[in-house]
């Protein structure tokens, strides 16, 4: 499963690339759930290794990553209202600090 | 192993896509895509019930997240480009993200080989809680406190995001109002499939205490069958001052918290069951918990109220 | 017989591959919206069809056997109705 262990590495390297590189806070979202998937395939991996007991993959990753699923679809739910706030406020569409006129 | 490396391809591909695309439509779609990829290699790691969560919320819920964001957030392309790093601040970044990578993937080639695991105690209480699903087992018994506190934090992040709200639609009705559609595809989708899709998220959650499901891949379907019907017209959003709607919303942390404040009284502490009657209590929390998922998943997409009541 | 059973069930579903592998080539060779979504409609529609089809020697009950052809049921109501939505938003 060193394949899958691989995956998550490049998936948080993608993930948090995106995340500085982007501007449009949209765009940070979406590498934000990128490097979450990572770390969460990372979860997956060292389940499979510990797959004991008849079972597949070890259960208590597994209920981890399915904890941190629901919270990181949460947390990404919270970030897009604020994102439409933000942008219905002050028609921003990034985080930058607006040039002093 | 050919597989593996193929889907584990198709996955960098679509995250790839994620990141270059140049229009934002185009980068979520990317991400749907990347989402149900993903579930594959979940299904291949022997997680199904992970596998299920991914293909429900992680691209099903997430992706209509961010298809209503996506139309809300159209424009403002000279701003992106003026905040856009400067080419060597990228190369910067691309490097630190590249060390991190490198060192994860380290770890990854370097651990421990007797793989510690806990499956063998986990499967060694099975019995005790009449549960056949260990991961079930776990979410409610071993890491009961995580999923309690899990339940708490989705009934926080819809109080946030109704915070959005300006002061004035306080109250107010979420989204805004879907012309009803009585005929047309749409329609006859959204009369359709919601009492297929209730039957078989009831299933999923109930099926969950013996094979892979539970109230969280059953909360979702049951709140995507709500939004069709709220997207073509057939539903009303209600008020978020609703005292109903906030019933049903606080119902599954209360019973969980109740279940595990009688523990104390009852078995050995919180949130521990007493062995004769592990089975129905964990039910009952079970079935107020779909409900209060659905319901949560639901508001957390539906969004801020936008409408007078 | 079994086994020739199952050696059917895997052509049946290399056939449904090579259906949708016709559907993405539509998707990717045709000229515009109207003519890909027809393309990937009918194509994926078919193919999982085959797919549902060539798994009934794999199941081991009749639960496990008929739940693919569910699964194909409602991609059918979901895909028709999405390219029609689609083939309307298009056609403006």
């Amino acid at each position: 499963m060193t394949i899958y262990g691989l995956l998550g590495a490049a998936l948080v390297a993608l993930g948090l690339y995106g995340l500085v590189v982007q501007a449009a806070v949209l765009r940070k979202i979406l590498a934000f759930n990128l490097l979450g998937a990572g770390v969460f395939l990372l979860f997956g991996v060292v389940a499979r290794r510990g797959a004991a007991a008849g079972l597949a993959a070890d259960p208590v990753p597994q209920a981890m990553v399915i904890t941190g699923l629901v919270v990181a679809f949460a947390a990404t739910a919270l970030a897009i209202a604020m994102a439409l706030r933000m942008h219905q406020i002050t028609g921003a569409a990034t985080l930058a600090e607006p040039a002093d006129e | 192993m050919i597989l593996d490396a193929l889907i584990a391809g198709l996955v960098l591909v679509a995250a790839g896509w994620t990141l270059a695309a140049r229009d934002a439509f185009a980068a979520v779609i990317g991400f749907v895509c990347f989402g149900l990829l993903l579930t594959l290699a979940w299904a291949r790691l022997g997680a199904v019930d992970v596998a299920l969560t991914e293909a429900a919320i992680g691209a099903g819920a997430t992706g209509i997240l961010l298809l209503f964001a996506v139309v809300r957030l159209r424009g403002g392309t000279e701003e992106v480009a003026a905040a856009t790093p400067s080419p060597p601040q990228r190369i910067a970044a691309g490097l630190l993200a590249a060390a991190i990578g490198i060192a994860l993937a380290l770890a990854v080639m370097l651990l421990p080989d007797p793989a510690p695991s806990l499956a063998a105690p986990a499967m060694a209480e099975l019995p005790a809680f009449g549960l056949g699903n260990p991961v079930a087992a776990v979410l409610m018994g071993y890491r009961g406190l995580d999923t309690l506190l899990e339940s708490v934090v989705l009934v926080f992040a819809v109080l946030a995001i109704w915070s959005m709200a300006p002061d004035r639609r306080w109250g107010g009705v979420p989204g805004p109002r879907f012309p009803r559609a009585e005929h047309g595809p749409l329609s006859l989708m959204a009369r359709l499939l919601p009492p297929i899709g209730i039957v078989i998220g009831i299933h999923l959650a109930w099926a969950g205490a013996d094979a892979p499901g539970g109230k969280f891949q059953g909360g979702t379907v049951l709140a995507a069958m709500w939004l069709l019907a709220w997207v073509a017209g057939l539903a009303q959003a209600p008020a978020i001052a609703s005292r109903r709607l906030r019933l049903v919303l606080v119902a599954g942390p209360l019973v969980f918290l109740a279940v595990g404040l009688a523990g104390m009284l009852v078995a050995d502490g919180f949130l521990a069951y007493p062995p004769a009657f592990a089975k129905p209590l964990i039910v009952l929390i079970e079935a107020a918990m779909t409900l209060s998922v659905a319901a949560a998943l639901a508001l957390l997409i539906a969004g801020p109220p936008e409408r007078a009541a | 017989m079994s086994m020739l059973l199952q050696l059917l069930g895997l052509l049946v579903i290399a056939a449904g591959a090579a259906c949708f592998a016709l559907g993405t080539i539509g998707l990717l060779r045709f000229p515009d919206t109207l003519s890909r979504l027809h393309a990937l409609t009918k194509a994926d529609s078919l193919g999982l069809g085959l797919v549902a089809l060539g798994l009934l020697p794999f199941a081991e009950s009749l639960g496990e056997a008929l739940l693919p052809f569910l699964a194909w049921g409602l991609v059918l109501l979901s895909g028709a109705t999405t390219a029609q939505l689609i083939a309307e938003r298009a056609r403006r």
